[in-house]
């Protein structure tokens, strides 16, 4: 990661903080919808772009965080409890999706996770006693901080702001130790990797389990903002959703979900002029990107680069080729 | 007399179906020493490769490294006990600058699972990395993504990789695969140097697999013959090019 990276990181922290000021009251919710999405996806982000492997469940964990927390608060224990119970139970379901993928991978894999997705889905829909069933769960209530009550919407932005930086910054440390040389390696090329003595199957199985709980943290988050939750969220439909944003922002790069759950969150609402056309613009604007850009958004400057770099070559080859016919006629 | 001898593969035998592809293959690789596999199409070079790389398992035989049974570990144990490889097609990280390509090549060998995410980026194998680096004469590439390399670029990073551990053994399939005859002559010359590396603090033995005869024949202590899955012949080159049998079989007039 470089200087650039950065400063674009600083740069965004300071417009976070600036945002609510010019923002009315919903509009800060948004703000706090979108950085709930940031964190989801920069967990899908690091399974999917880092460590390669297809994930389309992660709406399933991003659903089990949100219940753990709901359900744990309607029992009147706090937040602060649900929170680490979210993150271990996500951990752990995140360690047994993994499995999957020691056996099969690409589609295949998507395939798996997938049905995982459904079956957890299921749960949050059928068992009733448990999850409120389709009518869900009402009046989650949002914590307080050290007797500073977080109820306000801004009090809560600022909240999530800062767990969002705190996971930003623990997945930059991450991937800069040499755990993030391995799940880029295990993405590159898995049989090399083994070959070389990395312990493919442990990494595999860390990259579901670390991005899983990045999406309890969300849900967890998510629950406690929109104080209400039902099985909606946590569809298939929301997992390829999300999967879309890491990919629209550019799998495997650090800034790729915010830019990706931007698209996601916010441009939806920009969108609502075009009302009935909204999903059609959407949905048109998701293929011309894809073609034209298959690796996401924030791959634009290295594609600039590359350019210039394949033009200044063959200008030099050109300048070469001239100079030695010069030579020859001399 | 496993004592003297770093590889010992006994009775080998693997078959696919009816066809017997490995035969019954007996060798020994002493330590130091460059072993030559040759043999036509077919012989059963690549099965046997497979099973000492732990990527099958033998019908029958054994495998020994340093007097240890490894018959049945793993690529992964295997690498972990010293043994690197190459591939015959490119395997190199894309994504990652060469530098890296290297050092994820030899970071798993150090400490363990929790040590290594607090350990620093490089794992402290920048150093190394960069003797080989220059060693490879890659400096100019070092900091490029090694998909964005020559395919003989690419195969010298291949091949680099698999000594950033210190293996005490390296199995090579087909290093001059694909490669431009000027770089044949290069990497026979590295290998050479790599085998008597004193930064090693001993000799690394080397398998190599290879179709190209001059390269087999001038790099090679010690060259196998199989043909259809069987041991024909093991000698010095001179021996091998002299052999009425393998000339017959193989490498004609």
């Amino acid at each position: 990661m470089k200087k650039t990276t950065l400063a674009a990181l600083v740069l965004c922290a300071v417009a976070l903080l600036a945002a609510p000021h010019f923002l009315k009251n919903y509009g800060i919710y948004l703000l706090t919808y979108w950085l709930v999405y940031i964190v989801a996806t920069m967990g899908l982000n690091l399974t999917v772009g880092y460590a390669g492997q297809k994930s389309l469940g992660h709406a399933a964990f991003f659903g089990i965080g949100a219940y753990t927390v709901a359900i744990l608060m309607k029992a009147g224990i706090s937040f602060w409890l649900g929170l680490p119970a979210a993150m271990l139970i996500c951990f752990m379901v995140g360690i047994i999706l993994g499995f999957p993928a020691l056996r099969v991978q690409t589609i295949y894999l998507a395939f798996a996770t997938l049905g995982f997705n459904t079956a957890v889905w299921l749960v949050m829909r059928n068992e009733e006693w448990l999850t409120g069933g389709t009518f869900g769960i009402n009046n989650i209530a949002r914590p307080s901080l050290f007797g500073l009550s977080l109820e306000g919407n801004l009090a809560y932005y600022h909240f999530v702001l800062a767990v969002t930086v705190l996971l930003a910054a623990f997945l930059w440390w991450l991937l800069r130790s040499p755990w993030g040389k391995a799940f880029t390696a295990l993405r590159d090329n898995a049989i090399r990797a083994e070959s070389l003595g990395v312990d493919t199957r442990s990494y595999t199985l860390l990259a579901f389990a670390i991005g899983a709980v990045y999406a309890g943290v969300a849900g967890a988050l998510f629950a406690s903002l929109v104080q209400f939750i039902e099985p909606a969220p946590f569809t298939v439909g929301a997992s390829i959703m999300m999967y879309l944003m890491v990919v629209v922002g550019g799998p495997g790069y650090f800034l790729g979900p915010v830019l990706g759950a931007a698209v996601g969150v916010i441009l939806p609402e920009w969108l609502r002029f075009a009302q009935a056309w909204y999903l059609f613009v959407f949905g048109s604007a998701v293929v011309l990107l894809m073609i034209w850009l298959p690796d996401g958004l924030l791959s634009i400057p290295e594609r600039i680069r590359a350019r210039r770099l394949a033009r200044e070559a063959s200008a030099a080859r050109q300048a070469a080729a001239q100079a030695a016919s010069q030579g020859a006629k001399a | 007399m496993s004592q003297t001898s770093l590889l010992k593969v006994s009775g080998l035998k693997k078959a696919y179906g009816a066809i017997q592809a490995v035969g019954g293959v007996s060798f020994e690789v002493r330590p130091g020493e460059i072993f030559g596999v040759i043999g036509p199409n077919g012989s059963g070079k690549t099965t046997l490769f497979n099973s000492m790389l732990g990527q099958i398992t033998p019908d029958e035989g054994r495998i020994e490294l340093n007097g240890e049974d490894v018959t049945r570990l793993g690529p992964l144990q295997l690498n972990r006990k010293g043994v690197g490889r190459t591939f015959q097609t490119l395997q190199v990280f894309g994504k990652m600058t060469v530098r890296d390509n290297l050092i994820v090549a030899a970071q798993e060998h150090q400490g363990n699972m929790f040590s290594r995410l607090f350990s620093p980026g490089d794992s402290g194998l920048g150093q190394k990395a960069d003797a080989l680096i220059d060693q490879f004469r890659i400096r100019h590439v070092a900091d490029k993504k090694a998909g964005e390399l020559s395919y003989g670029q690419q195969k010298l990073v291949d091949i680099a990789m698999a000594f950033m551990s210190e293996p005490d053994l390296v199995l090579l399939d087909e290093p001059c695969a694909g490669v431009n005859p000027s770089l044949v002559g290069g990497i026979g010359t590295l290998l050479k140097d790599l085998n008597h590396n004193p930064r090693f603090g001993k000799r690394s033995s080397f398998v190599v697999i290879e179709h190209n005869m001059d390269f087999v024949m001038s790099l090679c202590h010690r060259i196998m013959v199989m043909v259809e899955g069987k041991v024909m012949a093991i000698g010095t080159p001179d021996e091998i090019r002299g052999n009425k049998q393998v000339l017959d079989a193989y490498l004609g007039n």
